[in-house]
């Protein structure tokens, strides 16, 4: 299968400091998968450049055959690739509701101007009832979203990343500052969306029983490098993954669901 | 075009604000026609301030409207107050339009003092065109409404219902506008620009758009006052007239597009009886008011009508 994303010989240097080196990525369509590393080993800053919010300083973005490279964020999420963000980004003093209505707004304003797939919304009020019912979000539709408990805001951010209907999603630690109990209910609502609507998905996460249970595929990055690249867990169960990611300490991945 | 309630009420007040017209003390004329040409430049200011940015040089917009309406009188030998008003619109638009392109990619302080210096390059300008009367500016007289000659009688309050009809007029277009989807994109800009992009929307774009709007009801402001008042000059452009448009829009606050308007009223009002009472210190009566005001009401007067809905 053809792919979707293709990163090619991606650095990204901040002066003396390298934050990527050589990273060689394609990602095929319909795939879920998980960018897991240490703090600082360079996930998010390949998230950074794949949205545009970071220019390589060398190699190539290219989505769906095109160059995307020295694209904006803006551009970037018109073609069809949104993402949901570490701290949430909404817009804090206005409601559950508004904050869907700005982004449905956005996307019936622009029509079938953007190529992502010609969808756009006829009725904004109703398209923001179903992301409310999709996510789960109506018993908040009212409430400032400044206000909102993390795991909700969580949830709002990607909401909002969803109603560009993206081709390919971006979540940068999903499930940071959620509570155990709350994890998986969020992870189960995201999937179900995205598997609804086809979407491809990248998500760093630190939570390896996450990553274990949701993806088809895992990058682990160390020092701006990718170490292992492949089936959950083959990668969770390689020996410098458990050395410099995950720390031998932690069981063997398959483990818990094989014990 | 969604008419709610406040746009049905902003039409209503119009309405009675110029049936009032004939009936009222020609003091009250007065203060209400100054009142409405000032709200009508911070209906403008609300909206910017509704999108994040405050402008200290909207006195531009105000001064390129009235001149645009003189010079059409002083050179054009056209005083039709419509083609006045109009012609102070299309100006301060096409003007906000080019500059708003340079304008647009700043925020904050940079934004206030940016405008600030535009606002004072044009007041450098007229101060040194004598063709224009320097510092002394020249009278404007309108005489006709759409092609009708106006007794000279009528003139007051047909200027006083020209002020009304364009004031309601942009009020009613500004609330449209504000709730539309531009309209709430600029509290989302407000609230992350960042967000805002990564839904695809462009927020210079939409700073743009609205600083070109603000500054078109900038130009009606300033064209209706040159009506009102008869008489332009350079002082229009000042930087303490751009500072009394963001004093009026801080004391009115930004809920409604009532609130300039009415916030318009109160400081005519206080600006006039202190004058009157008070005329070495009416200036203290104006910041003491605003003290108060930044104390007790940060969201300007509006949020007394809001609290009260809110309790």
């Amino acid at each position: 299968m053809a792919a979707i994303l293709d990163a090619k010989g991606l650095n990204k240097s901040f002066g003396a400091v390298t934050a990527a080196k050589d990273i060689n990525v394609a990602v095929e369509q319909d795939s879920v998968v998980g960018l897991i590393g240490s703090n600082g080993a360079g996930k998010t800053t390949f998230i950074n450049m794949v949205t545009g919010y970071l220019k390589p300083t060398s190699g190539a973005i290219h989505f769906d055959g095109r160059d995307i490279t020295a694209l904006s964020p803006r551009q970037i999420t018109q073609l069809g690739i949104c993402r949901s963000f570490q701290i949430p980004q909404l817009f804090n003093t206005m409601t559950v509701h508004e904050n869907l209505l700005v982004g449905v707004g956005i996307v019936a304003a622009a029509g079938k101007r953007w190529s992502s797939d010609n969808h756009t919304y006829a009725d904004p009020s109703k398209a923001v009832d179903a992301m409310l019912d999709e996510f789960n979000l109506g018993a908040y539709r009212d409430r400032t979203a400044g206000l909102l408990p993390e795991g909700t805001r969580k949830l709002l951010d990607i909401a909002m990343a969803m109603v560009v209907r993206p081709r390919i999603l971006l979540l940068d630690e999903p499930t940071s500052g959620v509570s155990a109990d709350e994890k998986f209910v969020l992870m189960d609502m995201v999937m179900a969306a995205v598997k609804q609507h086809k979407v491809t998905v990248l998500f760093v996460e630190h939570d390896m029983d996450v990553v274990e249970r949701y993806t088809h595929r895992v990058l682990a990055f160390y020092e701006g490098r990718i170490i292992a690249d492949g089936e959950p867990t083959d990668v969770l169960n390689d020996v410098e993954v458990r050395r410099y990611v995950i720390g031998g300490h932690i069981a063997p991945a398959g483990a818990a669901s094989h014990a | 075009m969604r008419i709610d309630r406040n746009s049905i009420a902003v039409v209503l007040v119009g309405v009675v604000l110029l049936a009032l017209g004939p009936v009222l003390p020609s003091w009250a004329v007065s203060l209400l026609n100054v009142a409405l040409c000032y709200g009508t430049v911070v209906l403008g200011m609300m909206l910017l301030m509704r999108t994040g940015i405050v402008s200290f040089g909207h006195g531009l917009y105000y001064c390129l409207g009235a001149y645009a309406a003189g010079l059409l009188d002083h050179f054009g030998k056209m005083p039709d107050m419509l083609l006045m008003v109009g012609a102070g619109a299309v100006t301060a638009g096409l003007v906000a339009a080019v500059l708003g392109l340079l304008l647009a990619k700043y925020r904050d302080i940079f934004f206030a003092m940016l405008s600030l210096a535009f606002s004072m390059i044009l007041y450098g300008l007229l101060v040194k065109t004598a063709s224009l009367g320097s510092t002394d500016g020249f009278n404007v007289a309108a005489k006709t409404v759409g092609g009708i000659v106006i007794a000279e009688d009528s003139v007051r309050i047909v200027v006083y219902s020209l002020a009304v009809v364009f004031a309601t007029l942009s009020a009613f277009l500004l609330h449209q506008y504000l709730a539309s989807h531009q309209g709430r994109l600029a509290g989302a800009i407000k609230d992350n620009e960042l967000r805002v992009e990564y839904m695809g929307a462009s927020v210079k774009a939409a700073v743009h758009r609205n600083y070109v709007i603000s500054a078109v009801l900038a130009g009606i402001g300033g064209a209706l006052m040159a009506v009102n008042i008869g008489h332009i000059d350079p002082e229009m452009t000042y930087w303490p007239q751009s500072g009394e448009f963001v004093f009026v829009a801080i004391l009115s606050g930004t809920g409604s597009v009532f609130a300039p308007l009415g916030g318009a009223l109160v400081f005519e009002a206080i600006r006039s009886f202190a004058y009157e009472y008070s005329p070495n210190t009416w200036q203290m009566v104006l910041g003491i008011t605003m003290l108060l005001v930044m104390i007790f009401l940060p969201g300007g007067l509006w949020s007394l009508f809001t609290r009260k809905r809110g309790a």
